[in-house]
């Protein structure tokens, strides 16, 4: 057994039932060590189920930085019965094993290369507590106690922890604190043996924060100036919204009345919700909605509508694993190819790839800008890791003196210089033609909005060359489009290899950690994150300019893989994927693994 | 095929209060078949609108798909339109509506786009009292695609090709009623004369406002033995009353023949004047406007008219409690918390 002293890096696991509060303390003791200035990133591996089923929270710390997924298990707290013969198998040798002894463990749980932590944690509970609610919720918070003495964490972080947490409540600060002694106080008293997972108090978190992803799209909606949302419920997405209501509870209260400057709708499925969507941009007010998968499915045939008839809405993916319902509390980034060419005949629609929560509120935001612009849907793809897990990341921050960017729409000055009105007259020459609001003016600028052919006038017709022509427009404007869309982030100034990894979304902390993995084993591979799609000319170079590129991607068709060959015509020989599509975020040793093999192989059949 | 009306007006057609003619608001001229009952409706919605001196851009006239989702273009020209996908109206209706609630939103739609396909969408813009007139252009059957029946096909009705419809048919009015509709009518595309007040009516109203009228389709669905074809309706009409529409500040003219007099008092200060026609039926009691739809239903009429009001019920505005200004016209100002409001919010989150 290894004892090397692992201190800030390692991964602990937590082995709960769902619906007993577990959560909660296992957040705590993740918050704990970020309060400590340490990069941590919590993992929350849920069932769809709300309460009796397996969940498990997987906290990584790592004093490097890397805040993907890890493989492999230091350290497991195995509070759960039904998956305890499974968990303990998982644990790595020469890791632990924290579990709660007041039933004696199975003689065949047995493994004689990890090391056992019994405490008794029912037995401490039922000698302290005689409410059946408290014995249940301390007794997570005990083993954080336990976990915070082995681990010698810094007592004080949890007192300002708890502090924050029940402001206002305080008569429950004691109780946990309280709790959390009595962990400690057990393995004081009675774990002898030796423990090599440690956490050391750093600075390397400077301002960062911690939070998740769909929160920070729901506050990037309102900085965004959305007025209107309309939702279906649906997991992993749900929160995108909640998270809105709760901001606009505090943001959008109009002082003088108590009105709101708001409105949300719960609509009756996902075809209603961006049908308002729709409606209410349409009329001039912001407006988005938030889905997974499955309701991505069904507002295909909106979406051609509105690409068709060149209304902006925004779209939040929160991708799930698919297809169908899938593995709904699972994470994938599968909905690519159905996202960018949505609905039926020729259609594309504009994506962003967020990576971080900061990203999730700036695409956000910038997305309202960008589908006025481009008068068309912008689709947000996140994904269920990022958007319901908490991430470490970069503060949110706001340009105040930038103005919303509403596009070309006319108003009752600009109409009353106009000789005629064209809704879809290209008179810039960038695709882009002109709209205006109902009720702007009232005898010029109505036009009928329509999914049928029309004219440059917006009148009905059948011409052929008149579909055509508008057609051929809608092209023009998706390449005006790649100047507007945010741009790829080159990991070198210089290519210096003629291999290249190409990432998305929240693959870029394990193909970040790859990266510098390959590095060190003598393989330097240039990088390249794609932020949206059209691809901008970044990437375009980025393809053309290296010999081998690995796409990595969290799906089990090579999607983005695909999204390029079509889009950039980029042979298929050039392009090696490097998938994950088991439903847990991709992890760096997974990438370097597939890439090492790869590199294997070309360089075996390619060297003469 | 564009097609256009000749432009010319005699300068001394009479005039709103606005300055408009008749004209103004009238649309495009009609691709429906000749002697589509959807062409009165469409007469009718502009004849409304003229006398409601209602401003064309302060009007949105939405639809869905098939022929009655046409007719927006044939009327209100002078109007922002939205023709949108097939059953899906209501939502874009309430989208738009959420963003401006300053303008009157007319919706357009016909069986099949209601009671089929759109059915979903129909209930739910019941249920949030979405303020909005829906008029639906019922024949019982798919025009656009030749003849097929619709659900609101009369059991036992006969198409063209001498099939018997099997299928029990949906009720629009009954159901609205039972959804909890704050204003539920229904009408014939050939009786003018009810058609217009009741529309005016509906404009008037501060909620949704349901407007079912029998049109029937003289391509496919005006044969003998269809319950849906001009001669059956006329002979199976049964009004519940006549009634007059009477805006705010007008001298009260209308004489009515015989029966019960009332006058109802509109949220706009317009009152709607009834002459009741059946004793046992109150527009004001829901459960007596069931009883008279499925009186009727059992006695294979047809009544018309407006079957049940409810001006308590709150829209859907008032519901969520959306400031004055519409939605659209607010500002940077108004909806963004700026920088320093990000320094509390990440504070909160380390």
């Amino acid at each position: 057994m290894s004892d090397k002293l692992k201190i800030n890096d390692f991964v602990v696991r937590f082995a709960n039932v769902n619906g007993t509060g577990s959560a909660s303390a296992n957040l705590l003791f993740c918050k704990a060590i970020f309060r400590m200035g340490i990069p941590v990133t919590p993992k929350n591996i849920f069932p769809s189920n709300i309460q009796g089923l397996p969940t498990w929270y997987e906290v990584r710390v790592s004093e490097k930085g890397y805040l993907g997924r890890r493989d492999g298990i230091d350290l497991m707290v195995a509070v759960n019965a039904q998956s305890m013969e499974a968990d303990i198998k998982s644990v790595r040798p020469g890791g632990y094993l924290l579990y709660d002894s007041s039933k004696k463990l199975p003689d065949h749980y047995r493994r004689d290369d990890i090391h056992f932590i019994p405490i008794p944690l029912m037995e401490i509970c039922n000698e302290t507590y005689t409410d059946a609610r408290l014995r249940l919720l301390f007794k997570n918070i005990i083993y954080v106690g336990a976990l915070a003495e082995l681990m010698q964490f810094d007592f004080s972080v949890f007192e300002s922890l708890l502090g924050d947490q029940f402001k206002g409540k305080e008569k429950l600060i004691a109780p946990n604190l309280n709790a959390l002694k009595l962990g400690s106080d057990f393995i004081k008293a009675n774990y002898k043996s030796t423990f090599d997972l440690k956490v050391e108090r750093r600075d390397l978190l400077k301002d960062a924060i911690m939070t998740d992803g769909n929160s920070a799209c729901g506050l990037g909606a309102i900085y965004g100036g959305a007025t209107f949302a309309a939702w279906y419920p649906i997991t992993p997405s749900t929160s995108v919204v909640e998270a809105f209501m709760e901001y606009a509870d505090e943001f959008r209260e109009e002082k003088e009345t108590g009105k709101r400057k708001v409105a949300i709708i719960q609509a009756e499925d996902e075809l209603a919700a961006i049908g308002m969507v729709i409606g209410a941009n349409w009329n001039g007010a912001r407006a988005f909605t938030a889905t997974s998968g499955p309701g991505l499915s069904l507002m295909n045939e909106f979406l051609g509508l509105a690409y068709f008839a060149e209304i902006p809405l925004v779209l939040i993916d929160v991708q799930r694993t698919g297809p169908s319902t899938g593995m709904p509390t699972r994470t994938q980034q599968s909905d690519i190819l159905e996202a960018a060419y949505a609905s039926h005949g020729d259609t594309k629609h504009i994506l962003l790839f967020p990576s971080t929560p900061k990203e999730c509120f700036d695409f956000t935001a910038t997305a309202f800008d960008l589908s006025e612009q481009l008068q068309t849907p912008v689709i947000l793809m996140t994904d269920l890791d990022l958007g319901m897990n908490d991430h470490v990341s970069p503060p949110f921050s706001w340009d105040d003196s930038k103005e919303y960017q509403r596009g070309k729409v006319l108003d009752y000055d600009d109409l009353e210089e106009i000789q005629r009105f064209g809704r879809y007259l290209d008179v810039d020459n960038d695709g882009i033609t002109y709209r205006t609001i109902p009720g702007t003016h009232p005898t010029k600028g109505s036009f009928f909005t329509r999914g049928t052919s029309r004219d440059e006038y917006a009148a009905y017709t059948e011409n052929s060359p008149a579909y055509q022509r508008n057609m051929d427009r809608l092209v023009k404007k998706w390449i005006t489009a790649r100047d507007y869309v945010p741009s790829s982030q080159l990991y070198q100034n210089q290519h210096s290899s003629e291999y290249g990894i190409l990432f998305f979304g929240t693959s870029q902390y394990s193909a970040e950690e790859a990266m510098d993995d390959l590095k060190e084993n003598h393989h330097k591979i240039d990088g390249l994150r794609i932020k949206s799609f059209p691809f901008d000319q970044l990437a375009i170079d980025f393809l053309q300019n290296h010999r081998y590129i690995f796409i990595v991607e969290q799906n089990r068709d090579a999607q983005m893989k695909s999204l390029i060959m079509i889009e950039l015509g980029i042979s298929s020989e050039k392009l090696i994927s490097v998938l994950n599509y088991d439903g847990l975020p991709i992890t760096a040793t997974n990438i370097v693994h597939q890439i090492t093999h790869s590199l294997e192989r070309v360089e075996k059949y390619t060297t003469v | 095929m564009t097609f256009i009306k000749p432009k010319f007006r005699h300068p001394d057609l009479p005039k709103n209060k606005l300055g408009y003619t008749l004209s103004y608001y009238e649309g495009a001229l009609s691709t429906l078949c000749a002697g589509c009952g959807h062409d009165s409706i469409s007469a009718a919605i502009i004849q409304s609108a003229f006398e409601m001196n209602i401003e064309p851009h302060k009007l949105a006239k939405l639809s869905g798909i098939g022929c009655s989702s046409k007719t927006p273009t044939y009327f209100l020209g002078n109007s922002h339109g939205f023709n949108s996908v097939h059953g899906r109206m209501p939502s874009v209706a309430t989208g738009a509506n959420m963003a401006n609630k300053e303008l009157l939103y007319l919706g357009v739609s016909g069986d099949g786009d209601t009671a089929s396909i759109g059915m979903g969408q129909f209930v739910h813009v019941i249920r949030r009292n979405l303020k909005m007139i829906y008029i639906v252009m019922n024949n019982g059957c798919y025009g656009l695609t030749k003849g097929q029946d619709s659900a609101t096909a009369d059991n036992g009705s006969i198409s063209k090709t001498g099939i018997v419809n099997q299928f029990q048919a949906i009720d629009l009015c009954g159901l609205a009623i039972e959804l909890g509709a704050t204003f539920v009518a229904q009408s014939f595309s050939g009786d003018k004369k009810q058609l217009i007040p009741l529309i005016k009516a509906a404009m008037a109203h501060n909620g949704f406002a349901f407007i079912n009228v029998i049109s029937p389709c003289v391509t496919f669905n005006n044969n003998k033995g269809s319950t849906k074809s001009y001669d059956f309706v006329r002979d199976h009409l049964e009004a519940t009353g006549t009634f007059d529409f009477v805006p705010e500040m007008e001298e009260i003219t209308t004489n009515y023949e015989s029966g019960e007099r009332h006058a109802i008092k509109l949220h706009d200060g317009s009152f709607l004047q009834f002459n009741k026609l059946d004793s046992d039926w109150d527009p004001l009691d829901r459960f007596s406007a069931m009883k008279a739809v499925h009186q009727a239903r059992e006695k294979n009429e047809i009544i018309t008219g407006l079957l049940y009001l409810n001006q308590v019920a709150m829209d859907l505005h008032e519901l969520v409690s959306t400031c004055d200004r519409p939605l659209n016209t607010l500002k940077k100002e108004d909806l963004c918390p700026g920088n320093g409001a990000l320094a509390t919010i990440n504070a909160g989150l380390r």
